[in-house]
């Protein structure tokens, strides 16, 4: 019989989806198809949709995958929503704008409950992803958490990160502080039918003004790349040897497909730009790495349970308790090995 | 500490348990998706994973959802009286794909002569008018295990 990753790679859907399975309850039997099919994996854009809650984002994913079906790519959809922190269920509900995509095999779309993850994505998203990367679907469409301000993890997995804003969530001051709109790579105005869209788009554009903020991810030849003087948004600045891209401003309104052509153009344009400019590598290195810290963690983790006994470990924390031992203090303790017990 | 144990919210259960996944789905035409809400709601909070896909399915889009999410249950919300006609065709499909294990469930107006025909077909439970959340709850628990 055939494994559930070599059917995943002839293309069988209900294998691919018992693998995700594994993959998601991070089984023996999924770590194992991750690493076969890593290899294969690596050739998909990646595409992030982040904003609110209610900003339309599985209406834009649904828009977005029905464009990239008219090109002839493959289209994967990861769509997470938040766990309940006091039950663990969840009510899984993107589905539901996504109608339009049903009884297409080139779409495969799976929900993922976050299962107590902060960051706007679950923990076994990135393998996920992977395992759809590897399955040879081209386009990646993962939509996060209805985000707040901090939920960023996503510009870390996704090539491209679309941040997806709407009339009437803040003014110019919610524009300029830290944290979400400093990951976009393209700034989505949607809902953009309704009142206040000029002004959520002033905001942006302002906020763009004052300085563009992505570049600081970016290390180029050793350096952080200075700002660049003004450039028309979705180009890149020229005459210089370091290409800084500015996030354009796409109004949309989702609902009925208006401005999904020039969002899927700016996509493009900035898959493009990442390979160009050698940003892709950049991205798809950092991510990596983050990758292989991880996976370290959980592995010295384990095996520091393997060789710290629990009682041993129990002793320690009730020393700290006592405030006898700092946390620092009993980190040591544990893992020297010969740290002796006050 | 057990090992490999992650800090946890309280009252969370561990990443690594095997989740109950459940479609909530409505086939057919009535527009009346406040029980399937309602059950939503109540497996939610007994830990499950819910896909919920809203109203007027078709027995295909039901199937092709079942599939992609691999879940263990689906639950049919049919108010329309046309049970007979969508559930044999849901259970035709879900098979033809190969999902055998699936286990379905039907709430809404059914009537009593029609229940043994569905439990023929492979339809694990009925739910009428009245039915406490708690007994649904129990019965998926029952039969994913």
């Amino acid at each position: 019989m055939m494994s559930l990753e070599e059917s995943v790679l002839q293309g069988d859907r209900l294998a691919l989806a018992r693998l995700l399975t594994q993959i998601e309850n991070d089984t023996s039997d999924g770590r194992i198809a991750l690493d076969i099919l890593f290899p294969h994996a690596g050739k998909a854009h990646l595409i992030g949709v982040t904003g609110a809650p209610g900003t339309g984002k599985s209406s834009l994913v649904n828009q977005l995958a029905l464009h990239f079906r008219r090109q002839s790519k493959r289209v994967a959809i990861v769509a997470v929503d938040p766990s309940s922190p006091f039950t663990g269920g969840a009510v899984l509900g993107d589905r539901v704008r996504m109608k339009d995509l049903s009884g297409d095999n080139g779409v495969f779309i799976r929900s993922m409950a976050s299962r107590g993850s902060i960051g706007g994505l679950a923990r076994t998203t990135a393998n996920a992803v992977q395992v759809f990367d590897a399955a040879g679907y081209e386009i990646i469409l993962i939509e996060t958490v209805g985000a707040g301000q901090s939920e960023v993890d996503i510009a870390k997995l996704a090539h491209t990160t679309l941040v997806v804003e709407a009339p009437g969530l803040g003014d110019d001051i919610q524009a300029i502080k830290a944290g979400i709109l400093e990951i976009a790579d393209i700034l989505v105005v949607n809902k953009a039918d309704r009142p206040g869209a000029e002004n959520a788009e002033k905001a942006l554009k302002s906020m763009l003004d004052l300085g563009h903020p992505t570049q600081r991810v970016y290390i180029h030849h050793g350096s952080l790349a200075p700002a660049p003087l003004p450039v028309e948004e979705g180009k890149e600045a020229r005459g210089s040897e370091m290409d800084v891209w500015v996030p354009p401003i796409q109004k949309t309104i989702a609902a009925d497909g208006k401005g999904i052509d020039e969002l899927v153009q700016h996509i493009a344009r900035h898959g493009e730009y990442l390979k160009a400019s050698g940003d892709w590598a950049v991205r798809e290195r950092a991510r990596l790495e983050s990758e292989v810290e991880a996976a370290l963690q959980s592995a010295l983790m384990d095996q520091f349970h393997e060789h710290v006994p629990e009682d041993r470990f129990n002793k320690v924390v009730s020393q700290v308790f006592d405030r006898i031992l700092s946390p620092g203090e009993a980190v040591k303790a544990l893992t020297t090995g010969n740290g002796r017990l006050k | 500490m057990v090992k490999g144990q992650t800090t946890l919210v309280k009252g969370q259960t561990p990443l690594s348990d095997k989740k109950i996944r459940v479609l909530v789905a409505k086939p057919g035409l009535d527009g009346h998706d406040r029980g399937a809400k309602v059950v939503a709601r109540a497996l939610r909070d007994a830990g499950m994973e819910v896909i919920y896909t809203g109203l007027r399915q078709t027995p295909e889009m039901i199937a092709e959802a079942a599939l992609q999410e691999d879940v263990d249950v689906v639950g049919l919300s049919i108010l329309s009286g046309a049970h007979m006609a969508l559930a044999p065709r849901v259970m035709d499909l879900l098979r033809a794909n190969g999902q055998t294990n699936v286990k379905v469930f039907i709430g809404g107006i059914v009537p009593d002569e029609d229940i043994p025909r569905l439990m023929e077909l492979g339809i694990t439970g009925v739910y009428g008018p009245g039915t406490s959340t708690e007994d649904i709850v129990k019965d998926i628990k029952n039969a994913v295990k």
